[in-house]
């Protein structure tokens, strides 16, 4: 075991899957002399030459467009767009040919590409530079959906994403990036937990708190509060938003009969309301309270100065936990 | 005389020649065809476009300290740009139409946009910091290239209303390889829409040297989308006056388009948040830092026998008053109101934001109470 950040096990990972397989490459933005503008990718570009690390123009479509063509050829590309909100200009080659080209092609055409993309608020940035799109791609057949939150699975889960045939948006939690964990390098694939697998993080028997990235630790810390009031918080980390692993969010609920979702971004179609209807489903005769969200705000995400009155904090989250369970919060004059 | 015939138009698509006025020691080189275009010029109007450039690396210089501060969440450097961008803004009439990026800060200093403006954005505390209709200047765009096609809608709409208002378009060399600046230029193109696209080719998009977006001047890529292209040499502000002047006279007799690529250089970091020494040299610096702007204005004024002490003096005192306004203005910005979060999402009334809107204020409410009932 090693301890390093959070980013460097994704650099690690990705220098793992370069030396592995001659068919991975990386391209993006700034990644191979700068290593990237988080440094993501720093060193690679020297390790393993410009041809596996590039540096491409300044077109997010392009990017991804190129990257088609390369899985076409059977190379595996892993590209990096810069920030969350510069995703936009690659979203039609996203959505209406890496997602679907599998399909189109009924069966023959393979996309294992992986899009990298930091995700997520906190760190006080400009516009464009803190968004949560996971909605946009959750919601679009054809891809899966990866939000990773610790070291430990930063350097397992971005070599999964590699090395699965089908296309991979992966979102790493930027404010996490500095956030140093254990981690093991000599990891083997074969030995790892499936990417589609939640962890239990928190073992509780009161409510089921599920929540992915740069959150899991603060419903860690919320559980830890909880405990404190002796209430007893199970922190699901969801790991994979599509597919989801409903098993254990079940199994989680069944026991504690309420659940609570918690993510960055809007409440309207997101991951939570999806994640609230879905257990409402599975799981209506456990349940003892409807499904909470505690989410960002419908609205564009602010400036800096107003983030923290957007992202969900630790007060928010045991706000909504108090309201599945029924004692005083923000909205019980309402709920009565 | 007004060198505007057609004739010369067609002679302007000569993007491998750098149009130079003043050269980097401050001599004068005449140039039959642009010449006329900044014969108006007097040493008063020169003096101006002096002092409007100490003023705005001025501020800049100000904007980085604060940034270094902690008064500022980030702060993108223009230095080494001014002639670029001082030069072309002085070009523009009032009823023109700017879109801009986020490096623009001298475009929107001649705008007439404050500093207090200009800073809020930076400073996080506000989404946008001016009147767009009132500044004749949109919102400056961070998305790469977005803007272009901004600037292209609104001077095809000015043509078709008979307007004789230009748009501009100033966009970095970077962006030149995003979707949306070509689909611009085959826009305006198409739609011979009065607008200029100004480009400031600084050498660098981040960490990536234009080498990477274009093989050949970018100038050239004009030719393709059927307007003439011109490269100017982006750090003499009396080139890029003439050669922007130009372009925007031409797009207002109804010819259409033009792409004008400024080449300058970026002399600072890409942002407070950059590393430059990652990924170039300071021999790089060196040699543009003898091609500075300001000083081959400066030398050209001596030799044109202005009272240098005067000109000096005068530049001091305005770039002294726009700090201390800067400096000013900065602690008189207010921290945004939490509940502010929800303002201007939506132009009319919406019924899912006011139920967010009144459950988050029930929330903050909460702890109100509890300090109230703590004390
Ligand atoms: C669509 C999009 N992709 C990526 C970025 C990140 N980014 C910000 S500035 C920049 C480089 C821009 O270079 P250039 O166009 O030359 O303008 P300059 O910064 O030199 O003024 C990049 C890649 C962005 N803002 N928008
Ligand atoms: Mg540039």
């Amino acid at each position: 075991m090693t301890t390093i950040t959070f980013g460097k096990a994704i650099n690690e990972g990705l220098r793992r899957a370069l030396a592995d397989d001659d068919t991975v490459v990386l391209m993006g933005e700034d990644i191979g002399t700068l290593g990237g503008v988080f440094r993501i990718t720093d060193g690679l570009k020297a390790e393993f030459g410009e041809h596996r690390v590039v540096d491409t123009p300044l077109s997010e479509a392009g990017i991804v467009g190129t990257a088609v063509g390369l899985a076409y050829r059977g190379f595996r590309p892993v590209v990096e767009i810069q920030f969350d909100g510069f995703v936009y200009p690659a979203f039609d080659q996203i959505v209406a040919q890496v997602a679907k080209l599998h399909y189109r092609s009924r069966g023959t055409v393979r996309m294992p590409m992986v899009i990298r993309i930091p995700f997520g608020g906190g760190i006080g940035a400009a516009e464009h530079h803190s968004e949560s799109p996971e909605a946009y791609f959750t919601h679009t057949a054809g891809l899966r959906v990866i939000a990773c939150s610790n070291p430990a699975d930063a350097y397992v889960m971005i070599r999964q994403a590699i090395a699965s045939d089908d296309p991979v948006v992966f979102l790493e939690p930027k404010r996490r990036y500095h956030v140093k964990g254990e981690v093991d390098l000599e990891a083997n694939l074969a030995d790892a937990r499936p990417m589609g697998v939640a962890t239990t993080v928190a073992a509780g028997d009161d409510v089921t708190l599920v929540t992915y990235g740069a959150l899991v630790q603060t419903a860690k810390d919320a559980a830890t509060a909880a405990a404190e009031d002796d209430v007893s918080i199970e922190v699901i980390d969801l790991r994979s938003l599509a597919p989801v692993d409903y098993a254990t969010i079940e199994a989680s609920v069944r026991r504690t009969g309420r659940l609570v979702v918690a993510h960055e971004a809007g409440e309207q179609g997101g991951v939570g309301a999806e994640i609230a209807a879905s257990i409402t489903e599975r799981c209506f005769d456990f349940l003892e309270a409807a499904p909470v969200r505690v989410t960002g705000h419908d609205i564009p995400y602010p400036p800096a100065k107003l983030e923290q009155y957007h992202l969900p904090d630790l007060d928010r989250i045991l706000d909504g936990v108090d309201r599945a369970l029924g004692r005083p919060n923000s909205l019980s004059e309402v709920d009565a | 005389m007004t060198p505007s015939d057609r004739e010369a138009t067609g002679l302007l698509t000569r993007p491998d020649d750098l149009v130079r006025l003043l050269d980097a020691t401050g001599r004068r080189h005449a140039n039959p065809e642009f010449d006329p275009w900044v014969a108006d010029v007097d040493v008063d109007a020169l003096v101006d476009l002096h002092r409007e450039m100490v003023v705005v690396r001025r501020l800049d210089a100000e904007a980085t300290a604060l940034q270094r501060q902690g008064e500022l969440a980030l702060w993108p450097p223009l230095a080494g740009q001014e002639a670029a961008q001082i030069g072309s803004a002085r070009a523009l009439h009032d009823d023109d139409f700017v879109f801009s990026s986020y490096r623009e800060h001298a475009i929107a200093w001649l705008r007439g946009v404050r500093p207090d403006e200009l800073l809020s954005v930076w400073r996080g505390a506000a989404a946008s910091g001016w009147d767009p209709y009132e500044k004749r200047m949109a919102i400056p765009n961070i998305i790469i290239g977005a803007q272009s096609l901004h600037a292209v809608g609104w001077a095809m709409g000015a043509k078709w209303e008979a307007s004789s208002a230009a748009s501009i378009a100033y966009f970095g060399d970077g962006a030149t390889s995003e979707g949306d600046v070509n689909e611009a230029l085959v826009f305006a193109s198409s739609f011979d829409a009065p607008v200029v696209f100004f480009c400031q080719n600084n050498g660098w998009a981040i960490s990536e040297p234009v080498g990477l977006q274009s093989k050949q001047p970018l100038a050239r890529r004009a030719d393709g989308f059927g307007m003439p292209g011109i490269r100017v040499d982006g750090n003499d502000v009396l080139a890029v006056l003439a050669v922007t002047r130009w372009a925007l006279d031409r797009a207002r007799r109804g010819e259409g388009p033009a792409f004008i690529e400024a080449v300058t250089y970026r002399m600072g970091p890409h942002t407070t948040a950059d590393d430059p020494k990652r990924y170039r040299t300071d021999d790089d610096l060196a040699e543009w830092r003898e091609r500075d702007p300001i000083t081959r204005l400066h030398a050209f004024l001596a030799a044109s026998g202005a009272d240098m002490e005067a000109v000096d003096a005068d530049a001091k005192a305005a770039a002294d008053r726009a700090a201390a306004e800067l400096r000013a203005g900065i602690t008189a910005i207010p921290d945004p109101e939490p509940m502010s979060v929800f303002d201007h999402v939506y132009a009319e009334p919406n019924s899912h934001l006011e139920r967010q809107r009144d459950r988050y204020a029930r929330y903050l409410a909460m702890f109100d109470e509890s300090a109230e009932g703590a004390r």
